[in-house]
């Protein structure tokens, strides 16, 4: 459960920097954008629980894409991608996101309902039937992130962005719209998680700084960059949090989290999975 | 004038104008001012690392952190007197500068950034974990009693200022010759361009260690100051906020000038103040300005008059 949504914002952060060579400090602040408009739309739209959900499903992402897509434009593009400044850019991003939040929609947490609430019921335990539907949705929109990147014209384009910008712009490839649409993409899978978590874990405008740490996490262990890497460690780490959890208190947890991801980034820099390049 | 003559000029009369403002200004900017200066030698050693050698840390705020608590702890907890706890906090930013610039330094550019931020929130969340001690969130209140340094009673408004000037004024006149001497030059030369001057014979990890470290000793120095002077200690100095700000001053006043970090310091804190009169929204003041500085103004305020004919600044 933990692991399917944040495989999903993980691979976000790992396709922006994987493609553009962005650490995007502000991505947290796209998840948590994705779950406060979900809280609008499902309080706005009328009718069943359910299809005010669909409709956050849908037009949450959409909203947060094009925020980062204007972000890109207005900000990153002008910046010529330099990553010193990005680093500095995303950080102003995320404050004013995060004071955006607080202005517009306050200081509470507030919950959006389920939209079913079905319980599998097997002998010895009872499972949400909402949660294996997150993890379903969350792989069949991997799945989609994948089928993207490897197999059609898009990732093809985006694939030969990342390798070589100079001889992509030589080729016809308009660099600037294959990289707003990779920052909108990236941005765009944060909110979607965000969406499948947030009847789950109540919306609120502080709750973007756990993803973006555990983001970091996985995306630094996984290899920064290697997609395939990303996923193995936000199912690795996903299960492990909680294992974690169980044994020592929840700080103690993110210490050491934290202290080892700055010791990967310092002794394997390629990341646990990722594949030393020369 | 000669250059040297300039330069001694502008920072001494900058100095004498700041000992004069305490007796000119209302209580109120007095009180500011002090805060201001001491903030300012936080983000001057800030500046050693990220202006002038080229190491752009995301967490200074550990730094600044272990001079605190350095300090507070072993005033609250084991009574010790406000000088040598002073002493100690100095030692402790600069030892912690030495741990992690020993394993962060391995790497560089986005790696270094992203391992010094992890540093930091590490240390953070360490003083969340031992709240028993460090009374977490809540922080320390350092009683009236401890704060008297050599005699003077740091909690009065005018003495409080004048040991915020004795201490910016040390930091800003050490680091003035620091960066017009060889070595200084050499920190330069590590950002310019760090292969030419490993090919020159110099070794960068151990420069940039030696910058990181005397960088760390500022920020250690700025914190327990700041726990001593106002008498709190506190976990919010250690958060990802306290590290973004420094560079937020280094940025707006002038990455690697001598006077950039006060004159950012300066103009964010009233910046900040006036905001919070109008709205309550400050974190958007902050993130608009880094914007804004990323995309106009690179080069902060002393930097663009540097490139536009002062070429003498430091």
């Amino acid at each position: 459960m933990t692991a399917a949504v944040l495989a999903l914002t993980a691979v976000g952060l790992a396709l922006v920097f994987g493609v553009m060579r962005v650490v995007n400090v502000a991505h947290g602040e796209f998840f948590m954008l994705g779950a406060v408009a979900a809280w609008f739309v499902t309080t706005w739209i009328p009718g069943p629980p359910a299809v005010g959900f669909i409709a956050a499903l849908v037009l949450c992402p959409l909203l947060v894409a094009s925020v980062a897509a204007l972000a890109d434009t207005l900000v990153l593009k002008r910046l010529n991608y330099d990553p010193d400044a990005t680093i500095v850019a995303t950080i102003g991003l995320l404050y004013i996101l995060q004071q955006a939040a607080l202005s517009l929609y306050g200081p509470d947490a507030r919950p959006v309902e389920a939209p079913f609430t079905l319980r599998v019921q097997f002998p010895w335990f009872g499972y949400s039937g909402y949660k294996l539907a997150v993890i379903a949705a969350a792989a069949v929109i991997l799945a989609g992130v994948w089928l993207l990147l490897a197999r059609t014209r898009i990732g093809l384009v985006m694939r030969a962005t990342q390798i070589d910008r100079e001889t992509a712009r030589a080729f016809g490839i308009n660099v600037d719209r294959v990289y707003a649409g990779v920052f909108a993409l990236g941005a765009g899978l944060a909110a979607v998680a965000a969406v499948l978590i947030v009847p789950i874990q109540q919306a609120h405008y502080l709750m973007g700084h756990d993803p973006l740490l555990l983001s970091f996490i996985v995306v630094i262990i996984g290899g920064l960059g290697s997609l395939r890497g990303t996923l193995v460690a936000a199912l690795l780490i996903g299960l492990s949090d909680g294992v974690i959890s169980v044994f020592f208190s929840p700080t103690l947890a993110k210490i050491l989290a934290t202290l080892f991801v700055a010791l990967v980034l310092v002794f394997r820099p390629q990341g646990l999975m990722g594949r030393r390049t020369a | 004038m000669s250059v040297a003559a300039k330069v001694w000029a502008l920072h001494l009369g900058v100095l004498a104008a700041l000992l004069a403002a305490q007796a000119v200004l209302p209580a109120y900017h007095a009180g500011n001012l002090a805060r201001i200066m001491v903030l300012a030698v936080y983000a001057m050693g800030f500046n050693i690392a990220f202006g002038y050698t080229g190491l752009l840390s995301l967490g200074h705020a550990l730094f600044f952190g272990a001079g605190l608590y350095g300090m507070g702890m072993l005033v609250a907890l084991a009574g010790w007197g406000a000088g040598a706890a002073l002493v100690a906090g100095i030692a402790a930013g600069g030892t912690m500068a030495l741990a992690v610039g020993l394993l962060a330094l391995r790497t560089a550019g986005v790696s270094f950034m992203i391992v010094t931020l992890m540093f930091a929130q590490a240390g953070y969340l360490t003083i969340l974990y031992y709240t028993p001690y460090t009374r977490g969130e809540e922080g320390i209140v350092i009683d009236r009693a401890a704060r008297v340094l050599l005699g003077f009673d740091l909690s009065q408004d005018a003495i409080r200022y004048f040991a915020a000037f004795a201490l910016f004024a040390a930091a800003l006149l050490v680091k003035l010759a620091l960066v017009r001497s060889p070595f200084g030059r050499v920190m330069v030369a590590m950002r310019e361009n760090e292969e030419r001057s490993r090919m020159l014979g110099y070794d960068p990890f151990r420069i940039k260690l030696a910058a990181l470290v005397l960088s760390g000793l500022y920020a250690g120095a700025a914190g327990a100051a700041y726990g001593l002077l106002f008498g709190y200690v506190g976990a919010s100095f250690a958060s990802i906020q306290y590290s973004i700000l420094p560079l937020l001053y280094v940025l707006l006043g002038g990455a690697g000038t001598v006077l950039g970090p006060f004159l950012g310091a300066a103009l964010m804190f009233y910046l900040i103040d006036l905001a919070s009169g109008v709205t309550t929204a400050h974190l958007l003041v902050v993130g608009v300005a880094l914007l804004v500085l990323v995309l106009f103004a690179p080069k902060g305020i002393l930097g663009a008059l540097r490139d536009r004919g002062l070429k003498w600044l430091p």
